[in-house]
């Protein structure tokens, strides 16, 4: 894991805990995850927690098919992840249309602000395409005090309204990574 | 393409699921689910025409939210070599209520019989092994999905794996249901779960 340069409006990062308030009153209870940086404090706070179960996966499609079998089973999830890992789910992102179920994504945005390594760029830009071409809606918090408006909107379209939606956690959010001091 | 002594697949699933009480089945797209259909149809079924690669891990998050129940993957060698890295996802989760059953033809039979890589060198069950699933085996035999059958209904006993070696004919297919909303619903509704 590489260390991130502080968002400039918060040092105690407040978004991530108001992300996991609203998780836990939703009834969330699976978390598969491809970790990234930005999504470290959420993991923590979801590897710690008694009724949720984070689920590390070794390639984020896993993560889509695995919400469906919990949706299956009578258990909502949410799936983290890294934009690099959103063109990893494309086929997979089909089954939010044949099963209908609620589909939740919070994905980490790299390749937008201030980016270092060109290799982020193309899947960074075609993110947001990406999920709208697949059907899925896209909503995106650009600064910590939209967090919580923006993710309470999701979770309720998405949990209650059987939207398929992914929420775009700007890179200008989280903080550009530092390659070079 | 018939060879001697290898099992008929239709007779593995019908023999699994002859006593499968309250189990649920993921079955994979094509052949697998042709199988699972001819066994019987059941609210607890689901049949998967598409997302291959993805039959492990629907099962993995089924079994995660019912671990009172046994929930069993059927799936083929093409598409258990697509999701090959949703063994090392259930090696890490352990979940004790998971079985997943491997029909090998060596072949992507829905697709003019191209031979896949389990035909070569690639070991599932090596696989398996390594990923973390002890319980590992290959199985040639009836008897042994008997006892394989038998062994799925201890919710408490996964999680485990078996390859089995099939005859690669291609048989008539019985077609499920394909509206996937249906069988989600169908089978939320048999857990006692309730339409949003």
């Amino acid at each position: 894991m590489h260390a991130r340069t502080e968002a400039p409006q918060e040092q105690a990062a407040v978004w991530p805990e108001e992300i996991f308030a609203i998780l836990q009153r939703y009834d969330v209870r699976q978390v598969p995850y491809v970790p990234d940086a930005g999504h470290s404090q959420l993991i923590q706070r979801v590897l710690a927690s008694s009724n949720m179960r984070g689920i590390p996966l070794t390639t984020e499609e896993e993560g889509v098919a695995l919400l469906a079998g919990a949706w299956a089973g009578g258990q909502k999830g949410v799936l983290l992840m890294q934009s690099s890992g959103v063109g990893n789910c494309i086929n997979m992102l089909s089954l939010t249309q044949i099963f209908r179920f609620p589909f939740l994504t919070l994905v980490t945005m790299r390749g937008e602000w201030g980016e270092f390594n060109p290799w982020q760029v193309p899947m960074g830009s075609s993110t947001q395409g990406v999920f709208e071409l697949s059907g899925i809606h896209v909503l995106r918090a650009t600064h910590p005090s939209e967090v919580k408006d923006v993710m309470e909107a999701a979770a309720s379209q998405a949990y209650n309204a059987c939207t398929p939606t992914a929420v775009l956690l700007a890179q200008r959010l989280i903080g550009t990574k530092v390659f070079v001091k | 393409m018939s060879k001697a002594n290898l099992l008929d697949r239709r007779e593995v699933v019908s023999t699994l699921l002859a006593d499968r009480k309250d189990a649920l089945v993921v079955a994979g797209l094509g052949a697998s689910t042709y199988d699972l259909a001819a066994a019987g149809d059941n609210p607890r079924n689901l049949y998967l025409w598409g997302a291959m690669g993805g039959a492990v891990m629907m099962g993995l998050g089924l079994a995660l939210a019912q671990p009172d129940t046994p929930v069993v993957v059927v799936t083929g060698d093409g598409e258990m070599l697509m999701g090959m890295g949703s063994l090392a996802t259930v090696g890490v989760q352990k979940p004790k209520n998971l079985s997943i059953l491997v029909l090998d033809n060596e072949a992507y039979g829905e697709t003019g019989g191209q031979a896949s890589h389990t035909s070569a060198s690639a070991d599932l069950v090596g696989v398996a092994r390594a990923c973390g699933i002890p319980d590992a085996k290959a199985i040639s035999t009836l008897g042994e999905i008997e006892s394989f059958a038998k062994a799925m209904q201890d919710p408490s006993s996964g999680p485990r794996f078996a390859n089995v070696k099939i005859d690669a004919a291609n048989l008539e297919r019985v077609l499920s249901n394909r509206d996937g909303t249906f069988i989600m619903n169908r089978l939320r509704g048999a857990l006692g779960h309730a339409p949003i």
